[in-house]
């Protein structure tokens, strides 16, 4: 038991259609699909055509920098399409599920007699291993290193992020025998705890616990790994998802790949927003049927939390690593002398040129801009949102730059892209930081590896 | 109001991309979205975003300027009726100094903001909203007989070289509006100090006492106000800087809006409060010995600090920056006012100075930040080898 994180600076932004916490594993999807930009700076190679059978846990692809990486179907069935983009970029390989539902059956044993050859092997044959990203950089991890420690972070700050101990309440076992795998791959796991209730997280052996509190993005890895055990140049640091410890537990009490995602469905355009048990990959659209979610207004879908999630279509799937889908309207109105200062309250906001801090009241959040892009002018408030011992403007500015050199001293290893998403929320300038910082790590992977 | 979109959206479609007139579509959008805040929506990044933009947070700046504008308005009006000695109502002090300042403001807004659009149109990005403070604020820290040519002059020479030299907003080194004013103060030096220039029409009387405390100190002579006098205005000076009072009025409003930085306005005080008992205790001179409170409330000091230090471009960006930054200022401004009867207003100096030093301390912020982590990072590897 560590003493604990407390953080102060951050944002907790309070949106409406938070999701209730019911699960709904009635939901079914007919196709299934794996997006290769989930895993950052990683290039697919097929394994399959088009039309081939697959089981689930078959390979569909490999990364072309590490052949040992493969990525798996989460679902028997047939590969039905490989969607192609510009420069023949892989854009999703979509798998339609059969009902037979075969699996692919992989021997299995105890964690410790397997030894960390032996666990690595199986997690990569699998299929499991993208579960593990690896930092600096949040990539699948590379299973030569030797991390110095696994972080694992239980406790959520995102707008209408999923709460983890409601979704592993009923798996303590499946998550105590992914820690014992984990374990042996890494010392030193760190779990990240809400500090106020960690309830089925207290059960759980093998670990440091860390109960943090404060607002977003306290929740974030980063901010934990920078507090508690900072990277510095040459470290190697883990994380993988709370659920993802579940399906790495689950596959060494089955011996088949799991693919388990209890995602929370949220927004202000849900009408019931709940939580659903499916599969990764899984179709977006029988969700947002299945929570009444309003199809009369123009709405944003996004895959993961409203700071740092991607845009989907409807037709779209559920993303590798997402334990969210956010639904909000789109912003594409006009708003008369909007700027003028505490006009316009509902729209939320952390600047105090509105009495939006004054009501407590969860808001409705759109897509609007609300301004237009400026040059850099204002300074001081990013680094209110900003927790670390880092100064996220100079920083920008050196990624803009593309000083390799000042980013590294900077502290680029020790962020992400979500990391900004709260910059990219609060400063005035409408400055969009998580692009500037996600093009900055890609140069950084081109360059220093 | 859908009506009044319409009819923008129609006057707007000549200028779209690939139309007759898109050259010139910022110096039309600069209009439009302060009718409306477009409807522009997220691309990348964040889905949401806050309601504050640029705008917004310059407009809180030009509400925070109004209280002292309007004292200073009336004050033009109160020191020309009172050197005058004849009878008049606080009505008659406001239209008199409304006459003159006004077309001051308007000079200064038409040269400015030509400029500012010629640039976004030359340029191809939309109009910054910066101007809107710097055109206010230039009339406001002028002598109230400048005549306007001079102003239209000084404000052309703060945009084209104190800042779009530079590359326009967010990349100025000197604050523009009080590199208008140096401007002024060095070319037309006879317009800008001096006993005649701080009450309106003076030139036109014989016996007017008008000269600003400061000068009266270093010219040697009393003052003849209170402390309570000096702070709530009543006295010669620039046209909005005289009065302590409204400026800490709007001082609140910046701080409560977190528009401006407190860490600079409270810095500044700091600096020049010890600065000023500093000087107290030595007593070498009138403006050595005058009372580091009074020091405090008169000439520019108070407008300086509040509406010009913290000016986020020319400032320092570091918290612990601004702190340097604001004790700095202070301290140069009393310096300059004691040792330099030549220049008894030190803050205009004393900011341009530090402004020029602004990333200096940033500079050296920063590296104790870069060094603390590359310690770090030598530790870990003699750790591990």
């Amino acid at each position: 038991m560590s003493k604990g994180l407390r953080i102060r600076k951050g944002a907790t932004i309070k949106l409406e259609g938070a999701a209730e916490k019911i699960i709904n594993d009635n939901v079914s999807s007919s196709t299934y699909a794996l997006n290769p930009d989930d895993f950052f700076a990683m290039t697919p190679k097929m394994l399959l055509k088009e039309g081939e059978q697959v089981e689930a846990g078959t390979p569909l692809f490999y990364a072309k920098h590490d052949p040992r990486i493969q990525f798996v179907s989460p679902v028997a069935g047939t590969l039905q399409a490989i969607v192609r983009g510009a420069k023949r970029k892989i854009l999703e390989v979509v798998v339609s599920a059969d009902a037979e539902g075969k699996a692919v059956k992989h021997k299995v044993d105890t964690p410790e007699k397997m030894g960390r050859e032996k666990v690595i092997e199986l997690l990569l044959k699998s299929g499991s291993w993208p579960f593990i990203r690896q930092r600096p950089y949040n990539i699948v991890a590379n299973p030569d290193v030797q991390p110095k420690a696994l972080f694992i972070s239980a406790f959520t700050t995102a707008p209408l992020d999923v709460d983890f101990e409601f979704i592993s309440k009923n798996h303590k076992d499946s998550f105590q025998s992914g820690i014992d795998v984990l374990k042996v791959l890494c010392e030193d796991i760190i779990l990240g705890v809400d500090a106020s209730f960690s309830g089925v997280f207290e059960k759980i052996n093998q670990i440091t616990r860390v109960p943090i509190s404060g607002p977003h993005p306290a929740g974030n890895e980063s901010i934990q790994i920078h507090h508690v055990n900072p990277l510095n140049n040459t470290d190697k640091v883990w994380t993988i998802r709370p659920e993802d410890v579940i399906n790495i537990g689950l596959l060494f009490e089955t011996g088949q790949f799991q693919a388990q995602r209890t995602v929370a469905v949220a927004g202000s355009l849900v009408k019931k927003p709940h939580y659903i048990k499916t599969k990764i990959g899984a179709q977006i659209a029988p969700m947002l049927k299945a929570t009444h979610t309003e199809n009369s207004t123009p709405a944003r879908i996004i895959n993961g939390d409203v700071l740092s999630g991607n845009q989907i279509h409807l037709e779209g799937h559920l993303g590798f690593y997402n334990n969210v889908i956010s639904v909000i309207p789109e912003g594409n109105e006009y708003r008369m002398f909007g700027w003028m200062p505490f006009k316009d309250n509902n729209v939320p906001s952390i600047s105090k040129t509105s009495f939006s801090w004054l009501f407590n009241k969860p808001k409705k959040a759109n897509t609007n801009l609300n301004g237009e892009e400026r040059a850099l002018v204002v300074t001081g408030e990013m680094e209110k949102v900003f927790p670390m011992e880092i100064y996220p403007m100079q920083l920008l500015k050196a990624c803009m730059a593309g000083d390799i050199e000042k980013m590294e001293q900077l502290g680029i290893y020790e962020v992400v892209p979500e990391d900004f998403g709260l910059i990219d929320f609060a400063n005035t300038s409408k400055l969009e930081a998580q692009e500037i910082i996600k093009d900055a790590i890609q140069l950084m992977i081109k360059e220093v590896g | 109001m859908s009506y009044l979109r319409r009819k923008l959206d129609e006057i707007k479609r000549p200028f779209a991309k690939g139309e007759k007139w898109e050259r010139f579509a910022p110096a039309v959008n600069a209009f439009d979205t302060f009718l409306f805040v477009p409807n522009h929506t997220t691309s990348k990044g964040a889905h949401i975003r806050d309601a504050v933009d640029l705008k917004r947070t310059m407009i809180t700046v030009i509400i925070a300027l109004l209280p002292a504008l309007v004292y200073g308005i009336y004050n033009t009006g109160y020191q020309h009726f009172s050197q005058l000695g004849t009878e008049f109502t606080f009505m008659d002090a406001f239209i008199h100094g409304a006459w003159k300042i006004i077309p001051m403001i308007v000079v200064s807004y038409v040269v400015g903001l030509t400029i500012e659009f010629a640039f976004a149109v030359y340029r191809g990005h939309e109009v910054n909203e910066g101007y809107l403070v710097t055109g206010l604020l230039i009339p406001m820290i002028m002598p109230v007989d400048i005549p306007l040519w001079m102003v239209a002059i000084s404000v052309a020479f703060a945009v084209l070289i104190a800042k779009e030299a530079f590359g326009g907003t967010g990349m100025n080194i000197l604050n523009p509006a009080l590199t208008a004013r140096a401007f002024a103060f060095f070319a037309y030096p006879t317009y800008m100090s001096g006993n005649k220039v701080w009450v309106s029409e003076a030139g036109a009387l014989d016996a007017v006492s008008g000269e600003t405390i400061l000068g009266s100190l270093a010219a040697g002579q009393s003052v003849g106000y209170s402390t309570f006098e000096m702070f709530q205005g009543a006295i010669p000076g620039s046209i909005a800087e005289t009065s302590t009072l409204w400026i800490l009025v709007g001082a609140l409003i910046l701080i409560f809006t977190g528009v401006g930085s407190w860490r600079i306005m409270v810095g500044g005080v700091i600096g020049a409060a010890v600065m000023g008992f500093l000087f107290n205790l030595w007593g070498a001179n009138a403006l050595m010995s005058f009372d580091w409170l009074n020091h405090l409330v008169v000439g520019g000091f108070a407008f300086g600090i509040v509406f010009m230090a913290t000016d986020p471009v020319s400032a320092a960006q570091t918290l612990k920056g601004k702190w340097i930054y604001g004790i700095l200022v202070g301290i140069f401004c009393i310096m300059i006012r004691v040792f330099n009867p030549a220049y008894p207003e030190g803050v205009m100096l004393a900011i341009l100075l530090m402004n020029v030093f602004a990333p200096t301390i940033d500079h050296y912020v920063v590296e104790g930040n870069i060094k603390k982590r590359t310690k770090r990072w030598a530790k870990a590897q003699l750790k591990t080898a």
